[in-house]
């Protein structure tokens, strides 16, 4: 009777021990693969950080890849004061900036056209709208070239803050559109009897329910101006008005023998966006899957 | 609350400040694109009007390399949909299940879309300079010297190398499509199957895959039309070099307009690229759309 009850824990033991013992094995090699996966996309970033605090001779030869010894913070004052970093760095947080501003401001006035008032072909032009969606920055190199140059107005903020504010502006009228389809009519309603005309409805009822949808688009907004590249290196070409992207281009053609304050620049140029990602990581994320996916 | 909301002059007023900026930058130039894409013109002179030829050159002339530089925009859309999002689909998959620890592993996984390109690819000149590079350097420690190589220079692994940090950079960003679609998967599909004895590999393929095809269907169209207009990595590591063996038609383009004031053809290149764009997203809905029936 006994043995017979040890023989039954014993195969039910070796029943659940061998697929559990399968199943771990088979979970170690994914765990291993994702930090294996994860290591890949992380050295890049570490190996800047550390190289940026490193001299010449540590670079080339004595310690490629391990931490700095000497922790060498004046590559850090040459980017910023030979490479003129800090001048770039201003410039694309003013070019971002007011293009989130321009974007924010006229999506929500189309948006609000768009979802709460009655007209023959708003779908319609909802559908153009999100024609921006597709079209391919190339497009509009050769005329927007032309004409800003035509125009003088190369090298200035307004030569890529009305262009990136254009390519944006899809991306934040589907965004809005979302949100703001959610808004129950009522609100509306109730500040139609309370007096307001269309604008107070705008700027006191609606506008102020849309922090989550200006939150998505600034994120989404800023990431692609702090990172674009082509317009701000054919538009821009005086070292006054260099973004980041531009200015790290040439800072590294200056110091092609001398990594360290190349790399005091890229981290410089990165960071933000690295201790805002640490932070907000979700939202981030969300904003790219909204500016991906039709609502 | 009716009469507010159906005053044509609000309207217009509202909608007017987007549709001018969407129309002067985005409508407009594709059709002044088009139209001096007819022209022999340096951007400032007399424009010349020498109708289809720019087009007729472009596709004949070896001298400027269009179609191989079309090639390989071509060929690294091939690689971005056979190997990149196979990558991004493989993890998306495994992370989606439910591990611990997956949400940390996809933040990770999403640093490089983050990160500037021209960072991005400052940082990939120097993995693969000759003689300080990391790659060169591990190899080297490994003792495989003859496997090092002048990556960039040499016009036999140009392209490949040139390649490899595009397809890494976007890894993370299908993914975290990707695998926002699989957790939308109801959890009860899940269960269902598994009470019905389907195994991991069943659930993925008939249950999770079918569902996310919307999401599939984005990430090719992306994956595809971005190796069409891919320009910032290529100009930041070789800018075309060695001998055009890395040219793409962006690269072409840029330097028809500001190397050789060549402005009629560059708008060529440009009216090109936007009509493959449309047409190839067109392409690979239909495809999905076949699929599905």
């Amino acid at each position: 009777m006994s043995k017979d009850i040890i023989n039954a824990v014993n195969n039910d033991i070796r029943k659940d021990s061998i697929p559990a013992r399968k199943f771990k094995v088979k979970e170690v090699w994914v765990y291993f693969i994702f930090i294996f996966w994860a290591l890949i996309n992380l050295f890049p970033v570490y190996w800047m950080f550390t190289f940026s605090l490193k001299s010449n001779t540590e670079i080339f030869g004595e310690n490629v890849a391990g931490l700095p010894r000497e922790w060498l913070w004046s590559n850090y004052e040459r980017a910023l004061k030979v490479g003129n970093i800090g001048r770039y760095f201003f410039n694309s947080v003013v070019v971002a900036v007011s293009t989130i501003a321009i974007v924010m401001f006229i999506s929500l006035m189309a948006t609000f056209a768009l979802t709460r008032f009655f007209w023959k072909g708003r779908k319609r032009m909802n559908q153009f709208f999100m024609l921006g969606l597709t079209i391919p920055i190339h497009a509009s190199i050769v005329p927007i070239y032309v004409t800003l140059s035509r125009l003088g107005l190369l090298n200035t903020y307004f030569a890529l803050i009305i262009p990136y504010s254009a390519f944006s502006l899809a991306m934040a009228i589907l965004v809005c559109t979302g949100f703001m389809q959610e808004l129950p009519m009522e609100l509306d309603e109730a500040a139609c009897i309370d007096g307001c005309g269309a604008w107070g409805i705008f700027f006191r009822i609606i506008v102020p329910l849309m922090k989550p949808a200006v939150a998505t688009v600034s994120i989404y907004t800023f990431l692609q101006c702090w990172n674009e590249l082509m317009f701000a290196n054919i538009f821009i070409s005086d070292s006054v008005h260099k973004t980041l992207p531009v200015g790290v281009q040439a800072l590294s053609g200056q110091y092609m023998t001398e990594w360290g304050p190349v790399g005091a620049a890229l981290v410089l140029a990165t960071f933000p966006t690295l201790i805002f990602y640490a932070f907000f990581s979700k939202k981030i994320q969300a904003s790219f899957i909204a500016g991906a996916i039709k609502g | 609350m009716k009469k507010v909301y159906s005053n044509k002059l609000t309207i217009f007023l509202f909608i007017l400040p987007a549709l001018l900026l969407f129309l002067l930058i985005l409508v407009a130039p594709i059709f002044m694109s088009f139209y001096y894409s007819f022209f022999n013109w340096n951007g400032f002179g007399k424009k010349e009007f020498i109708g289809i030829s720019n087009y007729i050159e472009l596709f004949t002339s070896g001298s400027i390399g269009f179609p191989k530089a079309l090639g390989n925009a071509l060929l690294l859309a091939v690689l971005s949909v056979g190997i990149q999002l196979p990558i991004a689909l493989g993890f998306a998959l495994l992370l989606g299940k439910g591990r611990k620890g997956e949400r940390g592993f996809l933040s990770i996984y999403f640093i490089p879309v983050l990160i500037s390109t021209v960072i991005i690819g400052q940082l990939w000149l120097k993995i693969y300079n000759p003689s300080y590079g990391i790659l060169n350097v591990a190899l080297r420690a490994l003792g495989l010297d003859k496997l090092t190589r002048i990556w960039l220079g040499d016009i036999k692994t140009a392209l490949g190398a040139a390649f490899v940090p595009i397809l890494w950079q976007y890894v993370g960003y299908h993914m975290l499509l990707m695998y926002a679609g699989i957790k939308s998967v109801p959890t009860e599909y899940r269960e269902a199957a598994m009470i019905d004895g389907a195994r991991e590999g069943q659930i993925n393929r008939y249950i999770v895959l079918p569902y996310i095809k919307p999401i599939l269907k984005i990430s090719t169209i992306f994956a595809v039309t971005g190796s069409l207009k891919s320009f910032d990595l290529i100009y930041v590591l070789t800018n075309g070099g060695p001998l055009h063996a890395t040219e793409v038609p962006s690269t072409l383009m840029i330097s028809m307009l500001f190397l050789r004031n060549r402005y009629g053809m560059g708008s060529t290149i440009a009216f090109l690229l936007i009509i493959l764009c449309f047409a190839f997203a067109l392409i690979i809905g239909r495809i999905f759309k076949d699929k599905e029936g």
